[in-house]
């Protein structure tokens, strides 16, 4: 009797070690990951946050060789691009995402889901390339319109996979009960289906949009940036990336804090897109129910 | 009593699995006609039939004849979703739309057929089909709130007011009990006495004293075969088949 306790409590201990063991390797892998984005984002706001004064957000880019100046044009900019993005991609990503998760097993079904997961694999660049030939070739010039139609293409892909995941989710039951009501197919799943899968859809478009905000390479050669105001949808237009690899590659010792300047902002606004989800879906990406 | 819903004939598949084989029945208006019989019998699909939900699964299939009122529901002219609206289902599991209010659950049968209605209709619509669902008295001082914020039983009644605030003919209900305890189970089939007034009722069940304590008619339904229909007594006192004797006395298998 008192060999097996003591077996037991040896083994006990073995278990006890081998938790404390493997607890403190996840711990460390814990850290091995977060060190970096605390050290980007610690190292953006040491660099950065002292260039950021009013003038940043209300003034234009200055002329080389004069000091001061702001990125305004750039910060509207960005908006204008990931708003017309936005207005682009998620009506078609949505649409998609709905029709491959309602469709299921269809030859068309699975081609176009084949063709969303190769579109998420194009870099970044090939996708401005496209839009080059598309948008700026037809249309004469750089312009607003082909760098959101670049950043669209990057869009469509996300938003209509995490869609479909999304309205996969939705129980097969509430489709059932909707028929069974006499709802036609459409209803369904518009207002029921859709309905249900609203608040990870709304997080998908959310968390792409976050993603094209802080896309650089397609917009090179598409809205192509602009040191002056401009709105204009068939103009070259600013965007923050963009300046920022503009100024951060410039020899000017002004200009390169803009950039770490414009780096944070632009770090700001896709950490806010993305606390905002969770703020919006309670701590986590929450699935419908 | 007449007929509401004759069967003939009726085979349904899954692929090619055939999983209900050659029924004919007749179900009789204003009464419960119960489905019993062991899992995977062909039950619920049977019932699926009868509404044309079957189909809705892919790969799934019917042929055969289902008669509502004289009138064949699998001819080729007929719309599904219109055979949908006269012969409404309650499942298994209780299914209010999460996203909608507990009154709006119950209207959503009309909103979502496109049917407007002012607000003083609708407050008559949920209130009538709740009362009729005798779930009124519990929930009446919180109709805005979720239908997922209700116990299971009364979700299941919500549900079943969902159903008849369409104002089906026929009411299908696949094991609307299986997911319940006794108590709700009780309200359930006090509801269903209450409901045969006004419906037809088909209902499935696993549940040999709810055929028992409710049903009019009794089907027992072994391997997709309708082994014997008739009254409720006899087939639970004096059944003529010796397969329906073995599974009512739970000797089966």
């Amino acid at each position: 009797m008192a060999v097996a306790t003591l077996a037991l409590t040896r083994y006990y201990q073995y278990r006890k070690a081998k938790n404390l063991v493997m607890m403190a390797l996840t711990i460390f892998a814990t850290v091995v990951t977060l060190t970096p984005l605390f050290l980007v984002l610690g190292y953006l706001l040491y660099k950065g946050a002292s260039s950021i004064n009013l003038a940043f957000f209300t003034r234009l880019p200055a002329p080389v060789g004069e000091v001061g100046g702001g990125m305004a044009n750039a910060i509207v900019g960005t908006f204008e691009l990931v708003i017309l993005a936005a207005l682009m991609g998620v009506p078609v990503g949505v649409g998609a995402g709905i029709y491959l998760a309602e469709h299921r097993g269809t030859r068309f079904a699975n081609a176009v889901r084949f063709a969303a997961d190769v579109m998420m694999g194009v870099p970044s660049i090939v996708v401005g390339i496209f839009a080059y030939a598309v948008v700026v070739r037809p249309m004469g010039g750089f312009s607003a319109i082909a760098g959101a139609v670049a950043l669209a293409t990057i869009m469509i892909p996300l938003v209509t996979r995490t869609t479909e995941e999304m309205v996969l989710l939705v129980p097969h039951e509430l489709r059932e009960a909707s028929l069974a009501l006499g709802v036609s197919r459409w209803r369904t799943t518009l207002s029921v289906v859709a309905r249900t899968a609203m608040g990870g859809i709304m997080t998908g478009v959310i968390l792409a949009t976050a993603r094209i905000a802080g896309e650089t390479a397609p917009l090179l050669f598409t809205a192509f940036g602009n040191h002056f105001w401009s709105t204009s949808l068939k103009g070259p237009i600013a965007s923050l990336p963009v300046q920022v690899y503009t100024y951060a590659i410039s020899p000017f010792a002004d200009w390169q804090r803009q950039a770490w300047a414009g780096a944070l902002v632009l770090t700001a606004i896709v950490l806010a897109l993305e606390l905002g989800v969770r703020a919006v879906t309670g701590g986590q990406a929450k699935a419908p129910r | 009593m007449a007929d509401k819903i004759l069967v003939h004939h009726l085979t349904a598949w899954f692929g090619a699995v055939r999983a209900v084989h050659d029924i004919d029945m007749n179900i009789q208006d204003n009464n419960i006609t119960a489905i019993i019989g062991p899992s995977g019998c062909g039950k619920s699909t049977f019932v699926r039939c009868l509404n044309r939900m079957h189909e809705v699964i892919v790969g799934a299939r019917a042929e055969g004849e289902v008669l509502l009122d004289g009138e064949n529901i699998y001819a080729t002219e007929v719309d599904p979703v219109q055979v949908r609206r006269r012969i409404g289902m309650v499942f298994q599991k209780p299914t209010p739309f999460p996203t909608m209010s507990i009154e709006d659950n119950v209207a959503a049968g009309l909103k979502l057929n496109g049917i407007t209605l002012g607000r003083s209709e609708k407050d008559q619509v949920v209130e009538r089909c709740l009362k009729q669902a005798a779930l009124w008295e519990e929930v009446k001082d919180r109709l805005r709130a979720h239908g997922g914020s209700l116990s299971g039983g009364q979700q299941q009644r919500l549900c079943v007011a969902r159903a008849l605030a369409v104002e089906p003919e026929v009411l299908l209900m696949d094991e609307p009990c299986s997911a319940l305890d006794p108590i709700s189970t009780a309200r359930i089939e006090e509801l269903l006495l209450e409901l045969k007034a006004n419906y037809t009722i088909v209902i499935v069940t696993h549940n040999m004293q709810q055929a028992a304590r409710t049903a009019d008619m009794t089907a027992f339904l072994y391997a997709g075969d309708l082994i014997e229909f008739g009254e409720t007594r006899q087939i639970f006192t004096n059944p003529t088949r010796r397969e329906t004797e073995d599974y009512i006395t739970g000797r089966f298998g």
